[in-house]
């Protein structure tokens, strides 16, 4: 595996993408892949042969809107046992998280899998509900669960996403010019190559899919770079070893099963068609919504003050980066996020916080 | 959440598998999604194995990309 960090082999991709003399933006969505950008240096090293890489809306955790967090606060208020991620339990809603809660007596269990709630749920008789977090790399890890009919105490509120969707919706707003997408490798592990070619015809734009070493993703610029040199608009794999045509059958015939498309908010965006995954009315048991509506009828009936400086919302579009927020490693970090950008380990202000933190070019 | 790490089936028991992630790190997992066996090496999110990591294709990408690099 190290031979994808080999540092030769990375000079060597630089110079041949520099002969190709191009000066592009290239969009990924994937909080992953941002790390690798970050962590190795990447966007300078690429930035230096023309080429700017920018994050979208690649952070499940981010996107989720801030009401979804107040919902799953409001259902660990009302005295269930609330399971979710790390990253979930540190996210802020509005103004607090399921961690303040839990600080305030709520319980709140963070769980690597939704198999470990399970488990919680197995243990007691009280109410358990897991906040099912995700794209379509952790959706089916929840479907599967489900079709093992997890106890009756057990339901989920479920806030997967797809990608595609937001995909369109990213590039249909043409707010920014966007040459080329690095497609996210493990949610296409799952879903395959298919759901990207309608885009690349749609919009007429490259597409690589990326695994997520550095090397994984500097050949993939390159592929990028001479799709748009030479005028193409595929899909090319360049994460073969993982990644089929095809996708992962299994699981894509577990999230047809289990869910269904609706629409939904995204933090950052307005609503987007047919992006949310719903449960289907045979998992009406295990379905937070259902379950629990009068407690969540009440949050959404809320009036809640959106903090007006966090950026979150531009950042995940792509139009802003962490630096230009003037919260940035000030009034926000992660001992004391005021978003979520700046709380999930897939988020740009947080990994830009964990791997550059001075602001060098502001006084 | 595309963090996923691979890891190799050290022994399997139906939808369950014991995986080695390396410097022993040996943890249970679901392995439900894929058609792996013992000697595998598999991608896992969130307590799960999502795909099989094709190994000769591992090779095949570092001696294509030693090719495109070479021209």
């Amino acid at each position: 595996m190290f031979r994808y960090r080999d540092r030769n082999f990375a000079n060597k991709i630089v110079e041949k993408v520099r002969e190709l003399d191009v000066d592009v933006l290239l969009m990924h969505v994937c909080g992953t892949h941002q790390d690798t950008v970050v962590r190795y240096g990447l966007d300078t090293l690429l930035s230096s042969c023309g080429v700017k890489i920018r994050q979208g809306p690649g952070c499940p955790i981010c996107v989720t809107t801030p009401t979804e967090y107040e919902e799953i606060i409001a259902l660990a208020e009302s005295g269930n046992i609330v399971a979710a991620f790390g990253d979930a339990v540190a996210a802020p809603g509005y103004n607090r998280s399921l961690m303040d809660a839990r600080a305030q007596g709520s319980d709140v269990r963070i769980v690597y899998s939704i198999e470990d709630a399970v488990k919680v749920a197995s243990k007691t008789y009280r109410k358990v509900v897991f906040m099912a977090i995700g794209f379509e790399t952790t959706a089916p890890t929840t479907a599967s669960t489900l079709l093992q009919k997890p106890p009756e105490n057990f339901s989920i509120l479920c806030c997967h996403r797809y990608i595609p969707p937001a995909l369109h919706a990213l590039l249909s707003s043409g707010e920014m010019r966007i040459q080329g997408l690095i497609e996210p490798g493990h949610v296409s592990t799952i879903i395959g190559l298919r759901p990207y070619e309608e885009i690349s015809t749609k919009y007429q734009i490259p597409q690589v899919v990326a695994g997520f070493e550095p090397l994984d993703m500097m050949m993939a610029v390159y592929m990028l770079a001479k799709q748009i040199k030479r005028g193409e608009a595929r899909v090319q794999n360049e994460y073969t070893r993982t990644v089929r045509y095809e996708g992962n059958q299994k699981a894509l015939r577990l999230l047809d099963e289990v869910f269904d498309p609706s629409d939904i908010v995204w933090r950052g965006f307005s609503t987007i068609p047919n992006s949310a995954m719903k449960l289907r009315p045979e998992f009406s048991d295990y379905d937070a919504e259902l379950l629990y509506s009068r407690v969540l009828e009440q949050v959404r009936e809320q009036r809640f003050e959106e903090s007006r400086e966090c950026r979150c919302g531009e950042i995940l579009r792509g139009l802003a980066e962490p630096k230009d927020c003037l919260l940035f490693a000030e009034t926000c970090t992660p001992q004391h996020p005021v978003g979520p950008c700046m709380v999930s380990i897939e988020g740009s202000c947080s990994i830009e916080y964990r791997y550059r933190r001075r602001r060098t070019d502001r006084v | 959440m595309c963090l996923a790490i691979p890891a190799r089936i050290i022994d399997r028991k139906g939808d369950r598998a014991r995986v080695d992630f390396g410097d022993g790190v040996v943890r249970e997992v679901n392995v439900s999604l894929v058609d792996a066996g013992v000697g595998d090496h598999v991608i896992v999110h969130a307590g799960f194995a999502i795909e099989v990591l094709d190994e000769k294709e591992a090779k095949e990408t570092l001696r294509l990309w030693e090719e495109i690099l070479s021209t």
